[in-house]
């Protein structure tokens, strides 16, 4: 591959490994922190993008859809925290299976759902930025690329910044270390995970508009973004925002060289290559705690 | 107490029914449709080894059962390879695939080797799509040989194949359950690092469970390119086996070689009727929500409630 | 003098930036009764674990009965003879009491040579020392926090060890549920258990131990007889203060 080809490759890359951690921060959350298996993190994702498609259907922006509808996830997250956690947190022997089991059927009943509301066919939006592209020096960026880049730094940095300035957010990395020491403290840890595992719902609003942004989606998507979250969130370091941000861009870049250099047929493979790897070599991550 | 005698008695009547069946049913769809649920049995009891016994859970089944079916096929084209060669050869295939991913993370927490599963499951399916030599996204045609004298047809061959093999299962799964092997997978399950102190050589343990159960989806798979005539990667690695294989033991009960099989029973006939009565989406739907509601409410699954009904303490 | 059957010899071990044990050396000869004693967070279940294998020390080396088991699995260190209990217990929930201690002897004690009648005759025998022998076949949920412990021990026992480390095994009990324990623990002393007690309750420790090693912040900062110990200005002010 030529020099010019890879320099092209790598800045694709890093503007889809931005979008890449906005979609995992929600799950270096959930399951980062908070260690619940929540592999129907991606199924969120995708109903958060037909959520903004929906919205679309009324004229309203995607990423004003996103907006709008992180409230409503943000609810429906401190609801399934509150089931999953009187359900299976605090049960005996096969709590785990059966708590994987669980989402493993949300994150399936979601899918089929999706199918029966909107078909197996791709759907995608409309806005300003999406379809046009504008040219830096040689290059030409997507700007809908841009777009998800500019969001997801916001996303992930804000969030970075919530967790370690306000006093929630300290709270909420507290209990992820040690849960004894905070109620010592005062703090409910069950109310603090809610309260966590609702905002990382609340992201999966406006990351999944950003994934009808970056392409169309239809609704099997999600078994896909599995390998895609799950691979930043591990690669991160369980809980590490500004690892999610790192482990995103290079699975973003290493997608694009991939995507470049083999096609477009051996790309889904990657993430999950990346995962197997960093499962067999280094489990903890990069910043892992 | 594990007594055998009942259980090798209840097999051999389960074979002479299989074959006499085959003999006498004129109705051909009744072979297609059973041969489904007794490939179910295999895949279920095939999961449960690993997911009920030891508590690890896969979430991938398609992907091992495809590497089964496809292994078939391989060596059909390339080798013109007889029936027991190919289930063999898909029994090494899976195994070894099953022996890789647990190698590579049944010694980290147990969602790990669940996401292993799924990234198996995709990455197979991306390779299988690109392989040319067994049809890739496009397919390939497989012909029905000849049924020999006894059936009259190679559909009801397969279905008594499948009988057997539903049976060899069954009695693996048995025997390790009321084995040692099962005494140390359970205390894996209950708490890894207490069995670990009082010398259950967890990890080994966990290879096995994992190796035998991807042998036996393998093998679940095998004659499934002779079964359809036909093989393409979305039908070969559908949804639907990975969520089946895991629903219908958790369904029908995880703790025994029981409950897989009723599961697979049940739920693979009711998902024969409603595919062809309603739709596929909703069957796999129903699937997905009666999944949900047992893992909330009846965990120890249909075989639990019956278990706790009769008042039983849960005696093998 | 009885030989060295345990030889720690300088055992660190790191989480991330934390250091739970620096460079801690001790030995225990066969036969001996030993105390560990420390504050929370001083490092002595990390010495447990290093030891029995639940952990990988980061540096220094681990003896038991002149085999190198620095690098050993958990199980095959429990085949050697090393058993431990939880400090918080961990029975296998889904099995009976008798089940629970059936693991064990089929892994360790008899690598599944014996027929399985035997196995359950011998499992309620052992439950049998503990006073748990009526209960053999009850669910292991319905115990109270007591008989766990004593079911603990139980499964312990059941691994034949040479060396047995009991993990704050009196926590929560009452004096009486103490001097109860303590009776089971020095009369397998008496059969020539070596025993490690980790505890927080100074009667037991110093009714029990020949030696005690105090801990603190991953480092050894005291060791003698019980009545030395008491004495140490170290000891005391780790646990009284200034």
């Amino acid at each position: 591959m030529s020099f010019e080809l890879l320099g092209e490759a790598i800045v694709a890359g890093v503007l889809l490994g931005c979008f890449y951690a906005a979609v995992s921060v929600g799950l270096s959350v959930a399951f980062g922190l908070l260690d619940v298996p929540q592999i129907a993190h991606p199924a969120f994702l995708v109903l958060g993008a037909y959520g903004a498609y929906w919205l679309g259907g009324f004229g309203l922006d995607p990423l004003l859809a996103g907006v709008l509808l992180t409230p409503v996830f943000f609810l429906a997250g401190l609801a399934v925290y509150r089931f999953y956690h009187a359900t299976f947190e605090r049960r005996g022997t096969d709590a785990g299976l059966r708590g994987l089991a669980f989402f493993f059927g949300v994150a399936f009943i979601v899918e089929v759902m999706l199918i029966l509301s909107f078909g197996v066919d791709q759907r995608m939006v409309e806005a300003a930025y999406i379809g046009k592209s504008i040219a830096v020096g040689d290059l030409r960026l997507p700007l809908r690329m841009l777009v998800a880049f500019g969001v997801a730094l916001i996303l992930t940095i804000g969030l970075s910044l919530y967790l370690s300035g306000t006093f929630t957010g300290r709270a909420i990395k507290a209990v992820a270390q040690d849960q004894t020491a905070l109620a010592l403290m005062g703090a409910d840890p069950v109310r603090v995970k809610q309260w966590a595992f609702g905002i990382a719902t609340g992201t999966c609003a406006l990351a999944g508009a950003l994934l009808i942004i970056v392409a169309p989606v239809e609704p099997g998507l999600g078994r896909l973004y599995i390998g895609r979250t799950f691979c930043v969130a591990v690669l991160a370091g369980l809980g590490s925002m500004p690892g999610t941000l790192v482990a995103g861009i290079i699975l973003g870049i290493a997608e694009s060289i991939v995507l470049t250099s083999l096609g477009a047929s051996w790309a889904p493979a990657v993430a999950f290559g990346l995962l197997l790897l960093v499962l067999a070599v280094r489990p903890a991550g990069l910043f892992g705690r | 107490m594990a007594r055998w005698t009942p259980f090798i008695v209840g097999a051999v009547v389960a074979l002479a029914a299989a074959l006499l069946l085959a003999r006498f049913v004129s109705n051909e769809y009744f072979f297609f449709a059973g041969y489904v649920v007794l490939q179910f049995i295999v895949l279920a009891t095939a999961w449960n080894i690993l997911g009920g016994y030891a508590g690890y859970v896969n979430f991938g089944s398609g992907a091992f059962f495809a590497a089964g079916a496809y292994t078939a096929v391989a060596l059909i084209k390339g080798f013109a390879a007889p029936l027991l060669v190919q289930i063999a050869a898909a029994a090494l295939v899976s195994g070894l695939m099953g022996f890789a991913v647990g190698a590579m993370t049944l010694r980290l927490r147990g969602i790990f080797f669940s996401i292993a599963t799924v990234a198996v499951a995709v990455i197979c399916e991306t390779v299988v799509f690109n392989w040319g030599f067994v049809g890739g996204a496009r397919g390939a045609t497989v012909l029905q040989p000849e049924a020999p004298a006894l059936f009259a047809s190679y559909t009801r061959l397969l279905f008594v194949l499948m009988a057997l093999l539903a049976v060899l299962a069954v009695v693996l799964a048995r025997y390790i359950e009321t084995s040692w092997i099962g005494r140390g997978l359970q205390a894996i399950r209950d708490n890894e690092e207490a069995a670990e102190s009082v010398g259950v050589p967890t990890l080994k343990l966990k290879l096995f469970a994992a190796t035998a159960s991807g042998a036996l989806m393998g093998i679940a798979g095998a004659p499934f390119p002779l079964y359809m005539s036909f093989i393409e990667p979305t039908s070969a690695f559908s949804l639907n086996y990975a969520v089946s294989a895991l629903a219908m033991p958790i369904i029908g009960g995880t703790a025994s070689w029981a409950g897989p099989v009723i599961g697979a029973v049940l739920l693979g006939s009711v998902q024969q009727i409603v595919t062809v009565t309603l739709s596929s989406e909703l069957n796999v739907l129903v699937l997905g929500v009666l999944l949900v509601a047992f893992v909330i409410a009846a965990p120890e699954g249909i075989l639990g409630l019956y278990r706790r009904v009769a008042g039983k303490a849960g005696s093998k | 003098m009885s030989e060295t059957l345990l030889e720690v010899d300088q055992v660190s071990k790191r989480f991330g930036g934390f250091v739970a044990l620096s460079q801690v050396s001790l030995t225990v000869r066969t036969g001996e009764r030993l105390g560990i004693i420390g504050p929370n967070g001083s490092g002595k279940t990390t010495l447990i674990n290093c030891i029995c294998g639940a952990l990988v020390s980061d540096g220094g080396s681990i003896g038991f009965g002149g085999t190198d088991v620095t690098r050993l699995a958990a199980h095959r260190r429990a085949r050697l003879g090393i058993a431990r209990s939880f400090q918080v217990p961990r029975p296998f929930l889904s099995m009976t009491l008798a089940e629970n201690i059936a693991v064990p002897l089929e892994y360790v004690a008899h690598h599944r040579s014996l027929h399985r009648a035997d196995v359950s005759v011998e499992a309620r025998a052992i439950l049998a020392l503990m006073g748990l022998a009526e209960r053999a076949d009850a669910p292991t949920g319905s115990l109270t926090q007591v008989d766990l412990r004593k079911l603990e021990l139980a499964r312990a026992l059941a691994v034949r060890p040479r060396l047995l480390i009991l993990d704050e095994v009196m926590a929560g009990l009452s004096p009486v549920e103490v001097d109860e324990m303590l009776v089971i623990i020095l009369d397998l002393s008496r059969q020539g258990v070596t025993i490690v007690m980790i505890e927080h309750i100074m009667r037991a420790i110093m009714r029990f131990s020949e030696r005690v090693i105090c801990l603190d912040a991953g480092r050894i900062m005291a060791e003698g007889t019980p009545a030395q110990i008491v004495q140490d200005r170290d000891v005391q002010r780790i646990y009284l203060g200034d």
